[in-house]
Formats: structure tokens, sequence, C-alpha cells
């Protein structure tokens, strides 16, 4: 690594101020995905702001019957939360399979969503959920906050403070592990709420995206063989890479879409909530 | 200031250093404070000879700043057990059912272990494996780890059920 230096601020207007005054500082949340950069000198800033510890960010709450995440919450604390557990079930098991429960117990939500890692597991929870995030300075749907491959709609001095998901039971996620890195191949997200279906997709190749097509269908008709009979997967939504080519990824988006299909309806035993 | 000043407890003992903020937890624990029996095996974070107890979470330490432990509480394998004092639990059943051939992952599986009675992972070869998949064995030795975690997790609970009864 390069040599940096490593501050922690007293509050979120600390940190933003030292943002503004250094343009290669960045800021550290739990560093699962930084400090691996930094050792391949991908990432190289001048200074670390921890953000460990600001109450601004670590909150986990309901607030108005929906479900509130600080961006500083580990991924095991989602996890294990029995409010997640029963207010977005799929969050509690989506995080549950992240990396391994080392790395669970230090990457945090917000930092991975700020990395947006084009393989990673919360984009396709964010988006599948059509959550908001919420940061310093305003909100932000999750539809306009992944911009790209590792790229947000975040300013350079912004700072995520959390996320608030709407309460859904009806929602399953699903991924084919890439064994090494255990981040997604493919990985797939579906929710069903009385406003439709939204169909996301993480592993692709080119960031986070949501399957219109699929969801148009499933919401006409919400039964796995929906993917296969109405609709084939389209390759071109994908890029192949080592690990596996556009093809392989589609059929696996479409295998994995239609399994957690199946998930949600096995598990349909209340009404679809709004 | 690239270097930082720090305090940290290690093993129970308060401990204060002037650290380089680049410095891993890892090296500060084998390079500075001479507890060599953490490893550094990939250094990427994967293989889990590096995990050590970091308020009682299980963590790798090749993948956090010392910086970032700062005011926490850091246990490693050489915190289990003090001079003659037996074993720990988890150490005597990686003996009983030699759940290690080089040794070299040993360390992190030993604290991992020890991190799942915590957890609530069940003393069940299924469940221990899942909660096993952030540390490697490249000896291939995992059915005498496995076994020796499930045991290791029943003798830590067993021992505290006396504790709560006594």
């Amino acid at each position: 690594m390069n040599r940096f230096e490593y501050r922690r601020p007293v509050n979120l207007a600390e940190a933003i101020s030292w943002l503004r005054e250094d343009p290669d500082a960045k800021l550290l949340a739990g560093g699962q995905s930084l400090l691996a950069a930094m050792k391949l000198r991908f990432a190289t800033p001048s200074l670390l702001i921890d953000l460990q510890g600001l109450p601004e960010l670590t909150a986990l709450e309901e607030r108005a019957g929906s479900l509130w995440i600080g961006a500083m919450c580990s991924h095991a604390r989602v996890a294990a939360s029995p409010l997640v557990q029963r207010l977005v079930p799929m969050l509690a098991r989506l995080a549950n399979g992240i990396g391994d429960q080392q790395v669970r117990n230090r990457g945090t939500m917000g930092g991975s969503i700020s990395n947006a890692d084009p393989a990673a597991c919360w984009p396709a929870g964010l988006m599948a959920l059509n959550a908001t995030v919420h940061t310093d300075r305003r909100d932000i749907p999750v539809d306009d906050f992944f911009v790209g491959l590792f790229t947000t709609a975040l300013e350079p001095d912004e700072v995520v403070c959390g996320m608030l998901f709407p309460a859904v039971q009806h929602a399953y996620y699903l991924k084919f592990e890439q064994p090494a890195s255990r981040f997604a191949l493919t990985g797939v997200a579906v929710a069903r709420t009385a406003s439709g279906v939204r169909v996301a997709i993480t592993g692709l190749g080119s960031g986070i995206c949501r399957w219109e097509a699929a969801e148009k269908a499933l919401s006409q008709r919400f039964e796995p063989q929906v993917i296969e009979e109405d609709l084939k997967p389209d390759e071109g939504l994908a890029s192949g890479d080592i690990h596996a080519s556009a093809g392989y990824r589609m059929h696996l988006a479409a295998v994995l879409t239609r399994r957690a299909v199946q998930q949600i309806l096995d598990h349909s035993l209340t009404a679809i909530t709004p | 200031m690239a270097v930082i000043h720090i305090t940290l407890q290690v093993n129970g003992q308060p401990r204060q250093a002037s650290v380089e903020a680049s410095t891993l937890l890892v090296n500060f624990l084998r390079e500075d404070l001479g507890l060599t029996g953490t490893h550094t095996g990939c250094d990427t974070s994967q293989c889990g000879a590096c995990t050590v107890l970091v308020d009682g979470a299980a963590t790798k330490s090749c993948n956090v700043l010392t910086a970032q432990v700062s005011g926490s509480a850091v246990t490693t394998i050489e915190g289990l057990t003090t001079g003659d004092d037996p074993l720990h639990p988890m150490q005597q059943a990686f003996g009983h059912h030699h759940g290690l051939q080089c040794g070299y992952c040993t360390p992190g599986m030993v604290m991992r272990g020890i991190a799942m009675a915590a957890e609530g992972v069940p003393a069940e070869p299924e469940a221990v494996r899942c909660a096993l998949v952030g540390n490697l064995c490249r000896c291939t030795g995992y059915y005498g780890i496995v076994d020796a975690v499930c045991e290791g997790l029943q003798r830590m609970r067993a021992d505290a059920n006396d504790r709560k009864a006594a």
C-alpha cells in the first residue's frame, strides 16, 4: 500500500469537510474491498477517513413501516437482525450470503453500494426492492443511484447515510457464486408487490441492471414457466469474461429468476403488500 | 501524519503503539508484538489463516488496518491459554480429531471455531462446514477440522452451562 493518512471524524460534517479539502481522500467503511484494492494499488488515497462509530450512520430501525439500514451497518448485523427478518426477509438472507463470516463482520452495506462492484449482492437487493439511498444532502431513488461499473450518482464529497426499504415479504435473492471470490457470477433478486414485479440482475458485467422484459412478463403472469415460454433471455444484456460467457450468464439469470419466482410462490402465505 | 498513535487491548493486555497508518493488523501482531501464531496466508482475505477476534467477532487481520481496531479488544491464538494452563477446549478438540496436518491454517481455524460459539452455529458438520467457508486448508484436512470444531463447540457450550449452574 502507498503511504496515507488515517483519521476518524467526530461527525459527518467533519468527514465531508476533509473530503473537500483533499480530492485524493477516500472514505473508509469496513474496508473489505478498499483495502484489497489499495494492496494492488488500484486505489492510492492520500487520506482515509474512517467512518466507524459515527452515530448518523449506524442506526438499524423501523421508520414509518419501512426499514432503515444505516450505511455503516455490517452485513453480519443485517443478517442477524430480527427486524430485517420481519420487515424484508430477503435482505437478511442476501446479507448472510456475502463473502464469509469474517468479511460480513466488517464489510458494510454503505461501503458495498458506494463501491458499486458489478458483481456485488447489495445492488440487486436495493434495485429489486426499489430502495431509496439517503445521503448527507438528498434522497436518491435506486434507479438513479447506480450509474455503471464502479460508478454511482454520488458527488465526490457526498456521503451515503443509509437506505430506506419498503417492507416487502414477497422477494427473493439467489446467486450462483464465483467459487473463489464468492461474489455473484450472476445473481438475481425478484420482488413482487402490488405495484408490479421488479427483477434485478447482478454480475452480468456492466453493473447492476433491471431485466425489464422479465418484469413485464412476470407482472402479467407470476409463474416460473413465463421465463422460458413467453420470454427468452437476451444475451445482449450480458458480457463475457474469463469466468463465464455472456450466454452462460444470461442462462444463469433465467434459471435463477425462475427459481426465485418459485421460492416466492412457495413462501407466499400472506397477501401481497403494496 | 502517516504515523498514528493507537491504544487497544491484545489478549487482555492494554497496549499503546505508534504505527504507520498502512500497517495491517496481522503485521502489527506478528512484527511489532511478536505474536506469530497469527499467520499470513494469502494476504487477499480469502484463506482465513490470519483470523483473530476483534471485540469477539472473527476478523481477517490481513484485511484490517491496525488503526481501525484502535479502541478494540483483539484476541489471538496466544490469548486462549496462559502458561501451564490446559489448552482451550477448541484446541484440545483439534488434537483429539487430528484436525491439522501441516498446521499453517490451524490458528485461523481455531479462532474461527471459537467465534462460532457466540454466533449460535450448531455443532453439526453441515452447519460447521458452511460457517468455515472463509477458512481454507490446503492439506485438504477438512474432515478432521469439521469434527474438531463440532466437538470444540459442544465442549465450550457444556463448560458455559457448567459455569451457569455453579
